[in-house]
């Protein structure tokens, strides 16, 4: 039985604990819109928060994430409010095909959290997510609208 | 000519035939006979607009969505000549399966070459027109005045003599019961209000929550799950497997094979399945084509170069002779590598299979070609088939095939009654893709003692995507749609204007199959061209747009993109220090574009690609703030292409598995996109593909300004050299 608290719940099944967290989170839980993209942390579709900090959980297992707090792309909103970030998404219309943008919104949320008014530099570092539509641009201009909000 | 997929006999004649013969779209107005209601009881004008109670506007898209925008740009259509409230419309996909119930009423399902709307636009727009003289009818109606006395806005009828009003919900019963006025005249483009703005798109709010469900999301009641693995040589077939350890692994429920060439196991959970696939011992066949190798493709495609024949499609006066007596002769010869799509979403499909029904779910650039895959794979008529489309996570090309929902039809039919949702890994997208061709290029120049261009003869040689995809749009052998940008007059014609001219193609087609991948033959044409063309200004001492100016000159739209980011990228101005300028210019997909590239080197291979000012003149510009987003996306993917991008053969079969050997653009190399869109009426070109091929011989150019090296094959990291 694994245990994993998801947004604030916690939710217990019954599934080997080495199965990646991405796969317990969509198949498990039921929570899709944390995505799979390479399953080996190349790409970002997959990143959620554990403790607040970005993971790709293609590579984490369910074991390693057991006790901690999980927040995927569903737990941003508030009671249906937007965060920051998502609202300068749609005000920015960022996202093309939409695929990658789960997986580019938690990254950017964790670096606004880490560096509340990042420089280009330090969003090239942080964001480092695949996006095959190729919505840098719009992502770039959304991050620094999120930080001026 | 559209790019569907490749269709057997069979489905070729279930899509023509019996999905209704009309293959001469937008001649026949797609509208239904009589009054039809949506799932929810609303009234619906025509098939492409349903009217609810509370004035929300339904507007039906035949095309796909996977990311262009195209969703928002036809509701925009709709809308303009509907005289709708824009912020009560909403959209929604007609399954391909109700297309043939009703005789076609949609027209074509395929969203691929850049045609979504251009080859749509009238009878899309007359679907709102339509509906609107039937809505401003029924009030008029309803007051006994003549409709003329009506004027209507934003969803608003009007009786200007009286001041009365009514909403378009108040009367969209009584109007669907009209009769269908015939030729209802559409708007001057002077006089739009909603086409040609840079509205939003509708359909971002899902996309940041997690809500919007994408085909891999896809749940059903009492789904299984399925992975797969085909045979990695292409052709090749499943000699023997073992799944006895498989069998007994936790969840799964079958292990089966499919068209003899790949092995499925189908569990409750998705990684319960690829976990088991992984547990079986597969022998492969992969017959004779595990000889084939890059090297060995390379070869045959090196001998097309001099091959004496060739089909010809561009010839003017007499090249070979000019180039023969120039006073200086340039060759140059060009390489351009298998490419895959990589679409962020895999390849999936979901399937539900009894004796008399089969039903898909699968994201799809082709809605009706996924219908006549299903019905083929599972034995039943097209009638008791239907495809539900879902959100694609990109298309690119890819999603045209149909190759995936073949696979999961085949896989259902083994569990009927249980739908099954299959889900590629990425590594079998990536050793399963339909490529992006491979070809050569000979170009060889003759300039006069005055540095003027007097013959130009370029040689291809390399995969047709025709040949194996649509044999039937061939032309006596020849695939036109490999002259690209090459033509002598039409929507890819060439517009340099040069006294003798010679262009062919040695088609050398391998086993590895192609596909139509964004901007399609465009990517290697316009590298050869553009990047030749700056070589032969060089060797003739002049300015690179002077020369192109020159030969330009009768082509006044393809002038006007040059000039445009000429001008603002500040050619012929000092650039910063170390910033170096490359310019290209192409005509494709009736559009034309061009842009002016500015990047520094370091160390001789280390690029940034600082900024691109791109032009567009596309005739009309439906949404601009789309378009921008399309030209600045379809840069990040033919610049991860033309630097990081190559799927080699060896032993027959792909070699690069997932994003680690098949690199893709991060945001750190994005350069500052500045789009110049710049309609000048009177045509529709298209807008999803004809930019990305600039960009790439763009930057080439500026890099040999920065280095003094020509590179001519491809991906660049062959080279050594980075995109930083
Ligand atoms: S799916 Fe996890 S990084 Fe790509
Ligand atoms: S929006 Fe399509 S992959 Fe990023």
């Amino acid at each position: 039985m694994a245990r994993l608290t998801i947004n604030g719940k916690t939710h217990s099944f019954d599934v080997d604990p080495d199965t990646p967290l991405l796969w317990a989170i969509r198949e498990q839980v039921g929570l899709t819109g944390t995505k799979y993209g390479c399953g080996i942390a190349q790409c970002g579709a997959c990143t959620v928060h554990i403790d607040g900090a970005p993971v790709r959980s293609c590579v984490m297992t369910v074991g390693a994430a057991e006790g901690k707090q999980i927040t995927t792309i569903e737990g941003l909103a508030v009671n249906g409010v937007l965060s920051k970030v998502q609202k300068a998404w749609l005000e920015n219309d960022v996202p093309q095909c939409g695929y990658c943008q789960s997986g580019m919104i938690m990254a950017v949320t964790a670096l606004l959290k880490d560096k509340p008014k990042p420089t280009d530099a330090d969003i090239d570092a942080a964001i480092t997510n695949i996006c095959r539509c190729g919505t840098f641009q719009q992502v770039r201009e959304a991050i620094h609208a999120a930080a001026g909000a | 000519m559209n790019y569907a997929p490749k269709i057997s006999r069979r489905s070729f004649i279930v899509s023509s035939a019996a999905v209704g013969g009309g293959l001469a779209l937008g001649l026949n107005i797609p509208f239904g006979a009589s009054v039809v209601r949506a799932a929810d009881g609303s009234p619906e004008l025509n098939a492409w607009v349903v009217i609810r109670p509370d004035d929300t506007v339904v507007i039906r898209i035949a095309r796909s969505e996977m990311g262009q925008g195209s969703l928002t740009g036809f509701a925009q259509m709709v809308a303009e000549e509907l005289e709708c409230d824009w912020a009560k419309v909403t959209t929604e996909y007609p399954t391909p399966g109700q297309n043939v119930a009703r005789k076609r009423v949609w027209g074509d399902f395929g969203t691929g070459g850049s045609r979504g709307i251009r080859t749509s636009h009238d009878y899309v727009r007359k679907g709102g027109a339509t509906a609107r003289v039937m809505l401003v009818q029924a009030a008029a109606n309803e007051w006994k005045v003549p409709a003329s006395e009506c004027s209507v806005a934003i969803s608003v009828i009007t009786h200007k003599p009286s001041g009365r009003t009514t909403s378009y919900g108040k009367v969209a019963e009584a109007a669907a019961k009209l009769e269908p006025p015939k030729d209802v005249a559409l708007k001057d483009p002077k006089d739009w209000k909603i086409i040609g703005k840079p509205l939003k798109r509708l359909d971002t709010a899902d996309k940041l929550t997690g809500k919007q469900v994408f085909g891999a999301d896809l749940k059903l009641p009492g789904m299984l799950n399925a992975a797969i693995k085909d045979c990695p040589v292409f052709g090749g077939k499943v000699q023997s497997y073992d799944a006895a350890n498989a069998s007994r692994m936790p969840g799964v429920k079958k292990v089966v094979v499919i068209d003899g060439s790949a092995v499925a196991v189908i569990a409750d959970t998705w990684w319960h399945a690829k976990t088991a696939l992984d547990a079986v011992d597969i022998r492969w066949d992969g017959g004779a084509n595990t000889k084939v190798s890059s090297a060995s493709i390379a070869e045959v495609l090196k001998e097309g170069l001099s091959a004496k024949q060739a089909f010809v499609h561009n010839q003017k006066g007499d090249a070979k002779a000019a180039i023969a007596g120039a006073a200086k002769r340039i060759e140059a010869i060009y390489a351009y590598p298998f490419q895959n799509h990589a679409c962020m979403e895999p390849m999936n499909a979901t399937a539900l299979y009894t004796a008399d029904r089969c039903e898909v779910w699968c994201p799809t650039q082709n809605g009706e070609a996924a219908l006549a895959a299903t019905a083929e794979a599972s034995g039943l008529p097209v009638s008791k088939c239907d495809v539900q489309k879902v959100h694609c996570g990109g298309g690119f090309g890819r999603r045209g095939f149909t190759d995936s929902v073949r696979q999961a039809v085949l896989i259902a039919k083994q569990m009927p009654g249980t739908p099954v949702k299959l889900l590629w890994t990425r590594e079998e997208d990536m050793l399963h893709g339909k490529y992006h061709p491979v070809m050569q290029a000979k170009l060889t120049g003759g300039l006069d003692a005055n540095g003027n261009l007097t013959g130009l003869q370029i040689r291809l040689s390399g995969q047709s995507i025709l040949a194996a995809v649509r044999p039937e749009a061939m032309d006596k052998g020849k695939d036109p749609f490999s002259f690209q940008g090459f033509w002598p007059a039409g929507e890819h014609s060439f517009e340099y204007t040069i006294p003798n001219v010679l262009i062919d193609h040695a088609m050398r087609n391998t086993h590895v199959p192609p596909g139509f991948w964004r901007g399609v033959n465009i990517n290697q044409n316009a590298i050869f061209l553009e990047c030749f063309m700056d070589e032969l200004a060089h060797a003739a001492g002049q300015d690179a747009l002077a020369f192109r100016r020159k030969l330009m000159a009768p082509h006044p739209k393809s002038l006007a993109v040059l000039n445009a980011v000429a001008d603002k990228g500040g050619w012929g101005k000092p650039a910063a220090p170390g910033v170096h300028r490359g310019l290209a210019h192409f005509r494709c997909f009736g559009s034309y574009v061009a842009a002016c590239a500015e990047i520094s080197v370091k160390d001789g291979n280390k690029v940034k690609i600082h900024r691109i000012v791109a032009a567009t003149d596309s005739g009309y510009a439906v949404n601009p703030a789309q378009i921008e987003r399309q030209i600045a996306g379809s840069f990040v993917y033919g610049l991860s292409a033309v630097f990081d991008q190559e799927c080699t053969v060896k032993d027959g079969r792909m070699e690069q598995e997932n994003f680690h050997q098949y690199n893709s653009m991060r945001i750190a190399q994005m350069p500052k996109v500045e789009s110049i869109v710049m309609p000048s009426g009177g045509f529709w070109g298209g807008v999803g593909e004809p930019t990305i091929c600039v960009a790439a011989p763009a930057v080439l150019n500026a890099f040999f300004s920065a280095t003094g090296k020509r590179i001519r094959s491809f991906p660049l990291k062959n080279h050594g050299i980075t995109m930083v």
